[in-house]
């Protein structure tokens, strides 16, 4: 256990802040602790939460990937246009959806690898092709999302077994317990589990954290790393599908914001390092990024309570950010051989 | 014990590197159930050679055969694969997993086709359990690890991949006595399984007490292998000596006493790589440090230039004491060191910038008027510079990387001559240089004596000590063991005292 800890000092921390700020948070609110605020504010975390576990696996790899935010957009805007009909074509549209998300990761993962160019370059210009498709698809903001989804997928697990009329309606007595959670919370939570914990203990997952460690000695160990750098940017660009297809369905509507992918894909960076993850590569996790991203949401949703002037937002969220991220380079204090610091 | 066809052979290889000739036309066999030791000096073609059993390098002729079969590599995987494991100088392990993660890398245990944590940490505790390092925890992570417990566990990853033949590079290089002891009786069970293992170590007891066949490389070229015990360990240093064309060193001033001291150390320590360093030199000295590559040469001189911290011991520099607290602080203090570095791509120049801008960083404040730079002060003291070494240039706007490697070192002496130094530290200056430059070098270098420098010089190549220093210390695991100076200032002596096995001439 105490090495558990000390092995994730960074994750455990960024667990205790956030569970500090969503507590203070809930307290000051006038309906604090209410399924409500949960489900309002678990609504609004989604997207930016699976964008910043996109962004944690190139990370890891000691890369960036700026296209995040452009292919959430972009699946956005494809959701919205295939996420509707008989209940077959729903389910074909989202398997659509991120089907469409993976293939422009493992397109991204292709040009890195066997175009050798840096990711972050890489990147930039694959996210401005993201958004020129989008924009095709969506040159007006619109498209519709099947009502009954969306419902079902914005609120409590309730009105999900509601919806769809599982568990009578969501009233048997096993089901009750679960009830007030919130469906978004699941979602994000269960992906996270469900595609990342696999992820982690496969070679090709240990083989992304030994570059980012150490890619020579992973080299010399005889590790499948074309193959690693291929997935890790395939992943990502699956987990920013998810963010896409969520942000659709939440939003009832596609649309192909340049702004908006922009800010996603810089706070994806932000949640990453304050989830504890290194820029640099080899530790951290997509579950810290996860972290992060609340991090990030819980600040934003204190300035709405506390009537701070809007104008000062940036401002505050920039400093509290600059705040965080400085607990985290307290390590160079400790090397010895100030030419490491340059490695 | 031994059957008839050896597991390894290596015949007619050859590997160049850019005009360096690394291996030439090398024949070589290693047979199962035998430890076979490669000697030689720095340089002599061993690094080169395991690289390309382990699949790191490719030959440029010549035919490996594994088994019998012609085997080629096209990475550390599949010469894996194949059997051949090695163990590396520089560790192969990734500092960010853990010690179980590590062994098992590329193959770990798997249960529902994902990797199974528990059994590897199983297997990670029996193959520790091997080797006598229960202490390490499987959990652990390597980077937490201190660096003998790492070499422990690069062994225990090797063993852990079943080799048919076993590199062994420098592996006993940072282990305690007690580790060495698990591993002799390691490649002796492992010996008595078949395993061909080829050992390279500059231990020279250690080479005699374990191997029963040693082969001497030099130049890149196989020398001779013959059996334990075939050769004394006198003639198996000529052996790796041999006779070499004497390159021209200007000639060393007569001096009738040491000069009073510019530079003087006592008892310095850093971390575990140097243990009481005691040295001094005065002005118009060329001081030498011998010893093998990693006694601890590299970490001295950035001790001395205020590159490490937490560096133990008294340094006096002329009028100052005390260990700069910066490279910056080193440059600019009542005595000003300056420090060439090894790798000069990466610590001694930037190699996309313009020649004059790389002339210049290191005394920008000589040629600034207040903030800003005086081109026309800049102009004249590049001119200056260039012309005192000879620096073949087109334009001092071209950038430094279209230069040779002659006169790339050319340049980051250059830069530091510039700064006006009253030390000056050389880290193996003439590495991969031709020889016209490296003459040039060492007239430069006597040149400065002459006029009042204090120089430390470190050198992989025993000939340019020889020819080049007023006396050399020779460094061995972090302390000095020999100080030559004269007529004991031998090869055979350099040799001895660099394997620290006292007086082998």
């Amino acid at each position: 256990m105490t090495r558990l800890l000390a092995q994730n000092r960074a994750f455990a921390g960024a667990c205790l802040l956030l569970a500090l700020l969503w507590l203070t948070y809930n307290a000051l609110h006038p309906r604090g602790f209410s399924a409500a605020v949960l489900v309002q504010n678990a609504n609004e975390s989604v997207a930016i939460g699976f964008v910043a576990m996109a962004q944690t696996v190139p990370v890891l790899m000691g890369g960036l990937d700026l296209s995040v935010g452009a292919v959430m957009t972009l699946t956005n805007c494809i959701a919205s246009a295939v996420v509707s009909g008989s209940p077959a074509q729903i389910v074909l549209g989202m398997v659509l959806t991120l089907a469409a998300g993976t293939a422009f990761g493992l397109m991204n993962g292709l040009v890195v690898v066997y175009g050798r160019i840096q990711p972050i370059i890489a990147t930039l210009a694959t996210g401005a092709i993201a958004i020129g498709l989008a924009l095709l698809i969506r040159p007006q903001p619109g498209g519709s999302i099947d009502d009954d989804l969306s419902w079902a997928l914005t609120n409590q697990l309730v009105d999900f077994a509601d919806t769809y009329g599982l568990a009578e309606g969501g009233k048997t007595w096993w089901f009750r317990p679960f009830a007030p959670l919130p469906v978004p919370l699941l979602l994000l939570v269960g992906t996270a589990f469900l595609a990342w914990i696999p992820f982690r203990r496969s070679i090709t997952g240990r083989t992304v954290y030994a570059i980012g460690s150490a890619e020579g000695a992973a080299y010399m160990s005889g590790l499948p790393i074309a193959r690693a750098k291929i997935a890790a940017f395939t992943l990502a660009g699956f987990f920013a599908a998810c963010g896409g297809l969520y942000l659709a369905i939440q939003t009832s509507s596609g649309n192909a914001d340049v702004t908006q992918a922009g800010a996603y894909t810089l706070n994806s960076i932000a949640a990453v390092v304050l989830g504890g993850t290194s820029l640099l590569g080899g530790i951290g996790g997509a579950i810290g990024s996860l972290v992060g991203a609340l991090m990030l949401r819980v600040i934003s949703f204190y300035f709405r309570i506390l009537s701070v002037d809007p104008l000062l937002q940036p401002l505050i969220e920039g400093l509290v950010l600059l705040a965080a991220v400085s607990l985290g380079a307290v390590r160079t204090l400790r090397v010895r051989n100030r030419l490491e610091l340059f490695r | 014990m031994q059957s008839e066809q050896p597991q390894v052979v290596l015949t007619g290889v050859s590997k160049h590197f850019g005009g360096v000739r690394a291996l030439d036309n090398v024949d070589f066999a290693c047979r199962r159930g035998t430890i076979h030791a490669v000697l030689g000096e720095n340089g002599a073609g061993k690094s080169t050679l395991i690289k390309i059993l382990a699949g790191v390098h490719r030959p440029d002729a010549g035919e490996v055969r594994l088994a019998g079969r012609p085997v080629a590599f096209a990475n550390p995987a599949e010469a894996t694969r194949a059997g051949i494991v090695c163990i590396f100088q520089e560790l192969s392990l990734v500092p960010d997993l853990s010690v179980a993660d590590n062994i098992a890398i590329a193959d770990p245990p798997k249960r529902l086709g994902l990797i199974d944590r528990r059994a590897q940490n199983r297997r990670a505790e029996r193959l520790l359990a091997r080797i006598d390092c229960a202490d390490i925890d499987p959990r652990d992570l390597v980077r937490d690890l201190s660096l003998s417990r790492r070499q422990m566990v690069e062994i225990a990853k090797a063993i852990g991949r079943a080799p048919s033949v076993l590199i062994l590079d420098e592996a006993t290089s940072a282990l305690t006595a007690r580790d060495v002891e698990t591993v002799y009786a390691l490649l002796a069970d492992l010996k008595a399984e078949g395993v061909a293992s080829i050992f390279i170590s500059h231990r020279m007891h250690e080479v005699e007490a374990l191997c029963d066949t040693l082969s001497v490389f030099r130049n890149g070229r196989h020398i001779e292998t013959f059996a334990r015990g075939a050769r004394s360990p006198a003639e198996i240093v000529r052996l790796m000596i041999g006779r070499d064309v004497e390159a021209q060193f200007p000639p060393k001033p007569a001096r009738p006493a040491r000069p009073e001291p510019l530079l003087s150390v006592k008892g310095l320590r850093w971390e575990n790589r140097l243990n009481g360093i005691d040295l001094a030199v005065g002005r118009g000295e060329i001081v030498g440090l011998g010893g093998l590559d990693g006694a601890g040469q590299k970490e001295l001189l950035l001790a001395l230039f205020g590159v490490l911290r937490g560096v133990e011991g008294t340094v006096r520099t002329g009028a100052a004491t005390g260990i700069p607290s910066s490279p910056a602080a080193a440059k600019s203090g009542p005595a000003r060191i300056a420090l060439v570095p090894e790798d000069r791509k990466t610590e001694g120049l930037m190699l996309a910038r313009p020649i004059a801008d790389n002339l210049l960083a290191a005394s920008f404040a000589r040629v600034s008027r207040g903030p800003l730079i005086d081109e026309t002060l800049a102009r004249a003291a590049i001119d200056e510079a260039l012309a005192t070494l000879r620096i073949k240039i087109g334009s001092p706007s071209d950038p430094v990387a279209t230069l040779s490697g002659g006169n790339q070192q050319k340049v980051v002496i250059a830069k530091w001559l510039m700064a006006r130094p009253d030390l000056i530290l050389l880290n193996d200056p003439t590495r991969g240089i031709d020889v016209g430059t490296k003459q040039e070098l060492y007239r430069l270098m006597r040149e400065l004596a002459d006029a009042g420098k204090a120089i430390l010089f470190y050198s992989t190549d025993y000939a340019e000590l020889i020819g080049c220093c007023d006396r050399v210390s020779v460094l061995y695991d972090g302390t000095v063991v020999a100080e030559l100076e004269g007529e004991a200032l031998t090869e055979e002596a350099l040799v001895a005292a660099a394997l620290n096995i006292g007086a082998a001439a």
